[in-house]
């Protein structure tokens, strides 16, 4: 049960979830190639860029970072900036408490820094199966060879390869999202918590983009009306 | 190495950790009454469509056409890369005529 475990189902289980995750992990290297190409121009060297990717391992806190970047680095605004592009992991990492059932405390803080959006969407939409945990280092795991070897790609290769939008790249996001979220949708027909999921998102993006909270406006309130909805009809009671 | 670079970086890395520890032990402490669980089993499902959403509405008419296909195929296909890919094709060819 435990990450360590010897186990071979534990080990094809890792597999699986890196093999899923391989469709997502392109677009996380077309990505970081334009992060790496930003992260030269803003004057980063390639081990600070390689040292910030493997760190931090959050795209959208980086690029905000780079968009902040001066020098000396204004840790606190950075430090701040953070804190509300990334309290979205704050819902997504409440959710993780299914998938790592079981594990030592030990395990479980070392497995937290791989919660971001690709691979725990994934994790998501594979549903409660056996060794779900391994299943989900199996997906970070990929992403986490991904995402720094992309920006140590892209930082050598300058912005050669910084137009994302040219290959229709800009665009896999949204797809592998919709196409995951229609997937847990089908499982669990529960169009109350769509609608209000929906919406809330769609205002949240209208009315809060400029505010303090940026991107994770959206999924803090789309993802808490959802939620309320769903404590809200009876429990059990799948709408 | 620059030194402060190192630590705005390591700033940067104990703010997102902590959130995340942080949702991790609310969520695990607190799992027993029914109607948490069910908002709980409901998170994910309601992440994923906050997350897609602004993706989409911030988007033109070839993007809303190519989610509206990705959405199709994903509904009868099980295998992400389908729909992954036809929808990026989609984008590339509907930003070209529309």
């Amino acid at each position: 049960m435990t990450p360590f475990s010897k186990d071979a189902d534990a080990r094809a289980a890792f597999l699986a979830g890196a093999l899923r995750c391989a469709p997502v992990a392109l677009g996380v290297l077309a990505y970081g190639l334009v992060f790496g190409a930003l992260a030269e121009q803003a004057g980063l060297s390639f081990g600070e860029t390689a040292f910030m990717s493997a760190i931090v391992f959050s795209g959208s806190a980086q690029f905000v970072a780079l968009g902040l970047w001066a020098l000396p680095p204004p840790v606190l605004t950075l430090a701040l900036a953070t804190l509300l592009v990334n309290f979205r992991f704050f819902l997504m990492a409440a959710t993780m408490a299914r998938v790592l059932k079981g594990w030592p405390r030990l395990a479980v803080l070392a497995a937290l820094p791989w919660v971001t959006d690709e691979n725990w969407a994934i994790t998501m939409a594979e549903g409660e199966r056996r060794h779900w945990g391994a299943f989900f280092l199996g997906t970070g795991a990929l992403l986490y060879v991904t995402w720094p070897a992309a920006s140590l790609l892209g930082h050598t290769l300058g912005t050669i390869v910084a137009d994302p939008k040219r290959w229709g790249f800009d665009f896999a996001f949204t797809a592998v999202f919709a196409t995951l979220a229609v997937g847990l949708a089908r499982k669990h027909r529960v169009p109350l918590v769509w609608i209000a999921s929906a919406a809330g998102a769609f205002l949240a993006d209208r009315l809060l983009a400029g505010s303090v909270l940026g991107g994770s406006a959206p999924v803090l309130v789309g993802g808490l009306a959802g939620a309320l909805v769903a404590a809200a009809a009876r429990p059990g009671d799948a709408s | 190495m620059r030194p402060e670079v190192l630590l705005a970086f390591l700033a940067m890395a104990g703010v997102s950790y902590g959130i995340r520890v942080a949702g991790f032990l609310l969520a695990s402490r607190m799992h027993e009454h029914p109607r948490l669980r069910a908002a709980l089993d409901q998170l994910p499902a309601a992440i994923l469509i906050a997350l897609v959403v602004p993706l989409v509405a911030r988007g033109g008419p070839a993007e809303w056409l190519a989610a509206a296909l990705v959405a199709a195929l994903a509904w009868f296909v099980d295998f992400l890369l389908v729909p992954l890919a036809a929808g990026v094709i989609a984008v590339v060819l509907l930003r070209g005529v529309l």
